[in-house]
């Protein structure tokens, strides 16, 4: 018998039947997971090189205080998804992000083979037997040519409706470096997804090395500012004009702020980007859009909707439960506060105009 | 209610003020002149004389000591078009650009503007004397004065 939390209790404060959850995370493929789908050599590199846990620093996955205690954690992870979350929240879809590390493997060929066989292995065990399923495709940023074909290759599945990277990778993401990436997504209405957490090719605050996971936490935003910035900046909106990018467990309300201060110091320096012509708050309102957890909202929440307004639009944000982190208790899936006329379009709205591929 | 009559006042016509020599400010050179009370930035562009209010509207720097830079476009990253050779002022504090012949901000021209004014080079025997004391500079018929209308 498990003991009583609000877990168990709690309502959902808003109907969620019909919704799409942008962020959902399947456990990270180990490797007996990922050797069926490896050809020979790949098989006797991973074995022999022992590559098997693929698990980011910055998402360990088993650690405790994220695990609640009324899901269910045993047996098919599929079936304890649709219990815990499909199922009770009526969702009519889900996409799911595997956070792994694929994203910091040095080896560019490596990372290459972990990422296809990370999305075969999501095509074969999660998404063919769960119709609501959809998942963002890994591709290796490390070996941009692979990344291009393994794009190319999944392009007529249109189960999979994003490309996936960090918040903190080797390059701020706005270089030209990774434009043939951009070129294959925005050809097949693939968003970037950009998800929480670093390769650590470089320390995770500019500053250097942190020492605790608060201080973790705190970076995040810092790092999608920075990515941000450096997409407009470098005129990837101008080039690839279709393209959106999505900001995946970021936290949303850092968002005004770089909104403010990018606008304001554009009149200044743009004569260095004079590609960038509009307001950078003005292209963020068309390219960007933020899942909804985890939020980091003003204590009263009186003041949520009013913080909310500040990005001068309502089609930015996009549900997401961010299953299996325990941001919320029982269903109530979504931030306190949220104005009601609004969270249609977070729930469904907003995500089916952001993922084109959604509807098939 | 009744509207308060108002006693007719003349729309004063645009005065005419001599405000420099015109080649004392040569070409890429800027001029701060104070007339009618108001300070006003005169900038030689490629031997055109264009004028504007000095005080940036953002935070009230000398715009007469901006850089005059030219006007950079581009549709492509990396690709930029110049063109308007010199007709923009660059702010000197937070490098806000103004079109000098209009005024506008380059990057927001809807919320932000510098008052621009008329500046006409004339010859020295039809000026008006205005503002600027044109004894004191010693001005002969011959010479060409920067004349200004405010």
């Amino acid at each position: 018998m498990s003991t009583m939390s609000e877990t168990h209790t709690k309502m959902a404060r808003f109907e969620t039947a019909g919704a799409i959850d942008c962020d959902v995370h399947p456990p990270t493929p180990r490797r007996a997971d990922l050797l069926p789908y490896l050809d020979d050599y790949w098989q006797e590199i991973v074995t022999s090189r022992e590559v098997d846990v693929l698990e980011l620093m910055g998402y360990p996955e088993r650690t405790r205080p994220y695990m609640r205690p009324d899901w269910t954690w045993s047996g098919d992870p599929l079936a304890q998804m649709q219990e815990n979350l499909l199922d009770p929240l009526g969702l009519e879809g889900a996409i799911l992000n595997v956070v792994s590390g694929a994203h910091a493997l040095f080896d560019p060929y490596l990372a290459a083979a972990i990422c296809r066989a990370t999305n075969d292995w999501l095509a074969d065990k999660w998404l063919s037997r769960d119709s609501r399923l959809r998942a963002s495709m890994l591709v290796p940023f490390q070996n941009v040519e692979a990344a291009v074909e393994e794009i190319e290759r999944r392009a007529d599945d249109k189960r999979f409706v994003q490309v996936l990277t960090l918040a903190m990778t080797e390059l701020p993401l706005g270089r030209r470096t990774y434009w043939p990436i951009y070129e294959a997504a925005e050809k097949y209405g693939l968003p970037i997804g950009i998800h929480a957490g670093s390769n650590f090719r470089h320390a995770p605050s500019h500053s250097g090395f942190h020492s605790f996971l608060i201080e973790d936490h705190v970076v995040q935003p810092q790092g999608f500012s920075t990515q941000v910035a450096s997409l407009i900046s470098e005129g990837v909106f101008v080039k690839y004009p279709k393209l959106k990018a999505v900001m995946i467990e970021s936290g949303v309300t850092w968002m005004p702020a770089l909104m403010w201060r990018m606008s304001k110091d554009w009149r200044g320096t743009r004569i260095e980007v004079p590609w960038v012509k509009d307001a950078p708050a003005d292209i963020i309102r068309r390219h960007i859009r933020m899942t909804s957890q985890p939020f980091d909202g003003p204590d009263d929440v009186e003041d949520v909707a009013k913080t909310l307004d500040h990005l001068l639009s309502d089609d930015m944000l996009l549900f997401s439960s961010d299953y299996p982190h325990w941001h919320f208790e029982g269903l109530d899936v979504l931030p306190e506060g949220l104005p009601e006329a609004k969270v249609n379009k977070i729930l469904r709205d907003n995500v089916l105009a952001t993922y084109p591929r959604f509807g098939g | 209610m009744s509207t308060i009559e108002n006693p007719t006042r003349e729309k004063r016509p645009a005065a005419r003020h001599v405000v420099a020599r015109a080649d004392e400010i040569v070409p890429g050179a800027s001029r701060l002149v104070h007339v009618e009370g108001r300070d006003i930035a005169i900038f030689n562009v490629a031997g055109e004389f264009m004028a504007i209010a000095n005080r940036c509207p953002h935070e009230g720097a000398d715009l007469c000591k901006g850089k005059l830079v030219s006007l950079f476009e581009s549709d492509e990253p990396g690709v930029v078009r110049l063109s308007r050779h010199g007709e923009l002022v660059r702010c000197p504090w937070h490098g806000w650009e103004f079109d000098l012949r209009s005024g506008k901000s380059w990057c927001d021209p809807a919320r932000t503007k510098v008052k621009s004014y008329d500046v006409a080079v004339e010859h020295g025997a039809r000026l008006i004397e205005g503002t600027y004391r044109a004894e004191v500079f010693k001005i002969s018929v011959d010479d060409d004065y920067l004349v200004l209308e405010l």
